[in-house]
């Protein structure tokens, strides 16, 4: 009897036998499964078509041919033109991002009235989807009667044609939708800063610019830089709105290459291999961001 | 340094008043102690001299001057906060030297006064750690470091060793009283246990409910409290308070009677006419366990009790003994009284018995001539 009613209160999967573990592992069995099936396995077979002159429009039979892709590519002026642009574009919307998005932040932090409805205002660019914002900023931008020209008096000037400002119209786009990312990880950063430093802060006289410097920016520092790794990455692959917004040679970067080389050239193995000099190139950038995350971690 | 003066300083939050009327003045060099319990609003007075609150009206005067407006920055005053507040990413060092570099100090100077703070405080060898590193009793010095380094005209302290366990907290009280002996600063220090209040204070100012009870010497606090709010928070085990008649007659010329009739103590002679000068609704008698005198024989002038709980603590007994429904606390040599149940005789002290009114609780001043050798039990 006292076996039957230890059984009965738990639960059935407990009843038949099935341990804690047993459980667990059933839960992430789909998760490994869709990982191997469209993340791993294309990740490997894509580099084997690096290394071959494989095009998958045509039915012609596949040769090997070594290094011979990445050795082209990396002599290739146009592809290191192209991550010209896309480290121009990375610098100039992340950093926007970061400034506009922690000074947002900062602002918020405090007591002010309606503060959940401002925030929760100021994320909605987030939610938007990448073609929507790109198709509307491009009426926005739209020189004979975009609101943008309007606003700043400037006529009919055209800001995604022209070749030395379409890149900074894209990313100046790319900030508006996300800085509010920045600045929800910065409010996170901000308001885990405990009240009672700042009030150490005021008794030993530091001013708001050195207890700005020396407590507040360090100790968001860790939270800040991991907002960061997240936009450089994003921003490094940043395809949509460079796409739909601008088709400037000047706006080209290396996504786009890499899309125009893979689905409009169809040089399926070539395009491979730069898809992973690509991989290497933002692993190595996020592989600097963490070591240095974790140095100021240390602290 | 600096003499700090509170005067009709009251403060709400909301609805709520947290400081009523204080008035208060610090002397130059002097350990002013506030103490009362949790809520009192002896941390909001404190954090307002320190400028980390407002005051709605009264003035705070450091050295005469109202600084009620001035930012905390402007008030020259060092804090010390119950959970350290230290910088966790700076070392120890660059926590004490924060202050000074804070007001631009030269790089010399600010490692001659850091090390001389650090010497002190014997943490010379902890400079280089991050506060995580760092044991609670170290983590204070720290704090405490940081607050001395400028030599602020006066040192505000909140709870600062509440946080430490108890060997701690021992080793630290003595710390605090030569460092204050050593820096000759005005300091005020909030904290509800009164062991650290009696052992560190020139005076201690007892709060309760927003209202400053008392100022005094421990001395004073503790002999002649002046209600029985403070006859209560002071003092350990606390002070026996039973209802009490009094009236002439027995052997010693005056008799105290306890409840109903449960006890009846002798008392000086002009314990009645003394009363009778007072205005009082009731009384209420009030004696620490040390002024409850034991005997294990029979004694002339003393009441036979039954012994219900015994306590022993060590250096000495702490022995309930029952009278009616109440309980009287004794505090004897240790072993003096053996067994629970046993009966033994009292008496009270009547120099350290002191009679309240019941109604407004407040003490009626009766000091009855001390009885020599009857101080300690």
């Amino acid at each position: 009897m006292a076996v039957i009613a230890r059984l009965e209160s738990d639960t059935r999967a407990a009843a038949r036998g099935w341990s804690d573990l047993t459980i667990r592992n059933i839960f992430i069995l789909p998760t490994l499964a869709f990982l191997i099936v469209f993340n791993i396995f294309p990740l490997i077979y894509s580099l084997g078509y690096s290394f071959t002159d494989f095009r998958a429009s045509v039915n012609d039979p596949v040769n090997f041919v070594g290094l011979q892709n990445y050795r082209e590519l990396l002599n290739d002026p146009n592809i290191w033109r192209n991550f010209t642009v896309t480290a121009q574009y990375v610098i100039v919307s992340v950093g926007g991002q970061v400034i506009v998005g922690f000074g947002l932040a900062l602002l918020l932090n405090r007591k002010i009235p309606f503060k959940g409805l401002i925030t929760t205002l100021l994320l909605l660019p987030m939610m938007m989807s990448m073609a929507v914002v790109g198709l509307f900023w491009k009426l926005l931008y739209d020189p004979s009667w975009g609101i943008i020209n309007y606003a700043l008096g400037l006529g009919s000037f055209d800001w995604l044609s022209d070749p030395d400002v379409a890149l900074y119209a894209v990313a100046i786009t790319d900030i508006w939708m996300w800085a509010p990312f920045v600045m929800l990880l910065s409010l996170a950063g901000l308001s885990a800063v405990p009240q009672h430093l700042y009030e150490a802060a005021a008794i030993d006289r530091a001013g708001t610019w050195y207890t700005f410097t020396r407590i507040t920016l360090p100790l968001v520092a860790p939270i800040l830089i991991i907002a960061i790794i997240f936009r450089t990455m994003e921003a490094f692959k940043s395809f949509d709105l460079p796409f739909i917004m601008s088709g400037q040679p000047t706006t080209e970067m290396i996504s786009i290459r890499l899309y125009k080389m893979a689905f409009q050239e169809w040089q399926t193995g070539r395009s491979s291999a730069l898809a992973y000099i690509v991989l290497i190139v933002v692993l190595a950038i996020t592989n600097i961001y963490v070591k240095y995350l974790n140095k100021v971690k240390e602290r | 340094m600096a003499e700090i003066a509170l005067q009709n300083i009251e403060k709400y939050f909301g609805d709520n008043y947290v400081i009523r009327k204080l008035n208060l003045t610090i002397a130059h060099k002097e350990f002013v102690v506030l103490l009362g319990p949790s809520g009192c609003g002896k941390t909001t007075t404190l954090r307002a001299i320190a400028g980390l609150e407002t005051i709605d009206t009264g003035d705070i005067r450091i050295d005469g001057k109202a600084v009620q407006d001035l930012r905390a920055s402007d008030r020259d005053i060092a804090f010390v906060f119950q959970l350290f507040a230290l910088y966790p990413h700076l070392t120890a060092y660059d926590n004490i030297a924060f202050p000074l570099r804070a007001t631009r100090e030269s790089k010399a100077e600010v490692d001659t006064k850091v090390r001389a703070v650090a010497r002190s405080l014997r943490i010379e060898h902890l400079l280089n750690q991050r506060p995580s590193a760092l044991s609670g009793g170290d983590m204070q010095r720290v704090a405490i470091g940081r607050a001395l380094v400028r030599r602020p005209k006066a040192m505000l302290m909140d709870e600062p060793i509440g946080a430490l366990d108890a060997a701690l907290r021992e080793e630290m009280r003595s710390e605090l009283k030569r460092l204050h002996i050593e820096n000759d600063s005005t300091t005020v220090y909030v904290t509800h246990d009164q062991v650290e209040a009696m052992s560190l204070a020139d005076r201690i100012a007892i709060m309760n409910d927003g209202v400053l009870q008392q100022v005094g010497t421990p001395g004073e606090v503790y002999q002649y409290p002046t209600n029985l709010f403070v006859a209560q928070f002071i003092g350990s085990p606390v002070m026996n308070i039973l209802p009490a008649t009094v009236r002439a007659g027995g052997a010693d010329g005056a008799e105290v009677v306890i409840g109903d009739g449960d006890a009846v103590f002798g008392f000086p002679a002009d314990l009645p006419k003394r009363l009778e000068a007072k205005s009082y609704d009731s009384l209420v008698l009030g004696v620490r366990p040390e002024g409850v005198i034991i005997s294990t024989t029979e004694t002339a002038g003393h009441v036979p009790v039954e012994a219900h709980i015994i306590e022993p603590l060590g250096a000495y007994d702490i022995v309930d003994l029952k009278i009616g429904e109440q309980l009287l606390r004794a505090r004897t040599h240790s072993g003096m009284v053996e067994r629970v149940g046993e009966t033994v005789w009292a008496r009270l002290d009547a120099a350290q018995t002191h009679f309240f009114d019941t109604k407004s609780g407040d003490s009626l001043n009766i000091r009855l001539g001390e009885e020599n050798g009857t101080r300690q039990a």
